[in-house]
């Protein structure tokens, strides 16, 4: 009796404990899924004052529209651009910053820096930096004679300024938990592999790489995320265009939601969001040991 | 050899990364009609700086971003503490489906339920109020994470004794717990500050007044007033001065930032 009344204590006293965090956690991450997950079988539009059941009719819709199918196409494209190509760039960068002699504040500041400056002002100063005949890429490209490519304004070349750009910003970021994961390796893991001779080649295929695998599918996981995420400097820099060629889903989601005030679309392009990055949560979860992360 | 090549290629990358901030920096001092142009020329003036700060209300951004940023942190430290705990220390019926909701706010982080969350703060008439640019941020599972981590590490032995001596569950909390979880405290502290000085989508979508906007919202603002490349100075420094203080922080406690970083990123 005794101990029963001592365990009900304890749950009342957790429960307690956790329902500041519940509430907020239940009124604006699991409500709003809910209700979106409603709203998206409506028909909610300037046309239609009060919203209507509509079935299927947005998703439907949604496959139909090219503009969709292009921001999905491209949102893939710009995780392909920059979920390797930062990470790598961030291993590399942490190798160095850590056993760099000289220079190892600037060196590791220079790489880490544009973590904490705010998207928005990156889109400033790297609008600038694509200007067509004033940009600073536009002086440098001069000395090869091309000073006069716009790069915003080319379908083709815009995604790649945007991917360059993105790299430049979180590469640092993902440096730091590279440089955590080298902390963790042993020293003696070192010794014995210099003992036998090893080639730094070989060291680092065979031990540090290996090791720092954990590390490197965490970062590419965040890396995954943040390129459906980082829209801020398309607001900016080219608002998805020219013709949606630089347009990613969540822009979309937010254009057709307070541009074109079309919720039931937004709602359902929002599900398209939440299903996709919970996919990938679900492969992070099963398929690598989450042990590593949240034990 | 191969060392020293890949040595001066990193450190090259090093000035490259640099570039965009120092040339920023330059061009914010410039006189306007040097701005877009290469040609070196020793002309300083603290002109566009005082231009920007005349032409837009900067002082009232920046009280903003300064109470937006304190209130989350605020509240998001009191919220993740208290769950912290109950996940870390106490064994209670519902703790691992209650774990498994608490992960997917980290999965489906409030960033893209933008269009949900506006009819959420709609329903609350919460719209254009800087308590509602920082309602959804109140509770933040990753720093429950961070915290739980710490707390784990911290033997029972410490908590009995201060039992032993009297004191009750908050002075337990407050006393043993959070003095010791200290550091962590930084690392979260540091990356929920940069993260909601930095936030941008969100204020954007719900603000629609000079008293609630933060100033990343007052710098798109400013910036998007400009058709043409000739105010390149003057959003230079308006920019410049968004990115200052954060940036400031940050050269002062290098050392400090990037360990808490590694420390909050290493878990």
């Amino acid at each position: 009796m005794e101990a029963q009344r001592a365990k009900w204590k304890v749950n009342m006293y957790a429960w307690l404990l956790l329902l500041p965090s519940l509430i907020f956690l239940l009124l604006f991450t699991f409500y709003p899924v809910l209700q979106t997950i409603i709203l998206s079988f409506h028909q909610a539009d300037l046309g239609s004052p009060e919203p209507f059941f509509n079935g299927v009719d947005n998703y439907k819709l949604m496959l139909e529209d090219d503009v969709f199918w292009k921001v999905l196409s491209n949102n893939i494209w710009f995780a392909l651009g920059t979920v390797p190509t930062s990470t790598a760039l961030a291993l590399g960068m942490a190798l160095f910053a850590n056993k760099v002699l000289r220079g190892k504040g600037f060196v590791r500041t220079a790489y880490f820096y544009p973590t904490i400056v705010p998207m928005i002002a990156v889109a400033n100063i790297w609008l600038f930096i694509y200007t067509p005949e004033y940009g600073a890429l536009s002086h440098v490209m001069e000395w090869f004679g091309k000073g006069d490519m716009n790069w915003l304004g080319d379908q083709t070349y815009v995604m790649w300024a945007m991917i360059f750009m993105v790299i430049w910003k979180e590469a640092g970021y993902f440096m730091i938990f590279y440089l955590a994961g080298l902390q963790n390796i042993s020293q003696e893991l070192y010794e014995s592999a210099a003992m036998e001779g090893a080639s730094s080649w070989t060291v680092f295929r065979r031990v540090t790489f290996p090791l720092l695998m954990p590390t490197t599918m965490f970062v590419s996981i965040i890396a995954f995320t943040n390129s459906f995420k980082l829209v801020d400097h398309l607001v900016i820099m080219t608002k998805g265009g020219p013709d949606n060629a630089s347009n990613l889903l969540l822009y979309y989601i937010y254009e057709t939601a307070f541009s074109f005030w079309d919720q039931g679309m937004a709602s359902a392009l929002t599900i398209v969001m939440v299903v996709l990055l919970l996919a990938v949560a679900a492969i992070q979860f099963f398929s690598l040991d989450k042990k590593i992360h949240y034990n | 050899m191969i060392r020293r090549i890949t040595g001066a290629g990193m450190f090259g990358l090093a000035v490259l990364w640099m570039f965009p901030l120092l040339w920023a920096l330059w061009t914010s001092f410039r006189p306007r009609e040097h701005a877009t142009s290469w040609s070196f020329s020793l002309d300083f003036t603290f002109d566009n700086y005082a231009k920007v700060w005349d032409a837009a209300p900067f002082a009232q951004y920046y009280l903003n971003t300064f109470l937006i940023v304190i209130g989350v942190l605020m509240a998001q430290i009191i919220t993740a503490t208290l769950a912290a705990y109950a996940f870390a220390k106490l064994r209670f019926w519902g703790r691992d489906v209650l774990f498994i909701l608490f992960l997917v706010q980290i999965m489906v982080p409030a960033d893209i339920l933008i269009f949900p969350n506006y009819n959420v703060l709609r329903d609350l008439s919460l719209l254009d109020t800087k308590i509602g640019i920082m309602l959804p941020y109140f509770a933040s599972a990753f720093g429950v994470f961070l915290l739980r981590q710490t707390f784990k590490t911290i033997p029972h032995e410490l908590e009995e004794a201060a039992r032993m001596e009297g004191c009750n569950w908050f002075q337990i909390l407050w006393r043993v717990y959070v003095p010791l979880a200290r550091p962590t405290y930084i690392a979260f502290g540091l990356v929920s500050v940069s993260y909601h000085w930095n936030n941008f989508m969100w204020p954007l979508i719900i603000t629609n007044s000079v008293e609630n906007r933060p100033l990343t919202v007052g710098l798109a603002i400013f910036a998007q007033s400009f058709e043409t490349g000739a105010q390149w100075a003057e959003v230079s420094a308006a920019t410049m001065m968004v990115i200052f203080p954060l940036l400031l922080a940050f050269l002062m406690f290098q050392r400090q930032f990037i360990n808490s970083f590694i420390h909050s990123g290493g878990k």
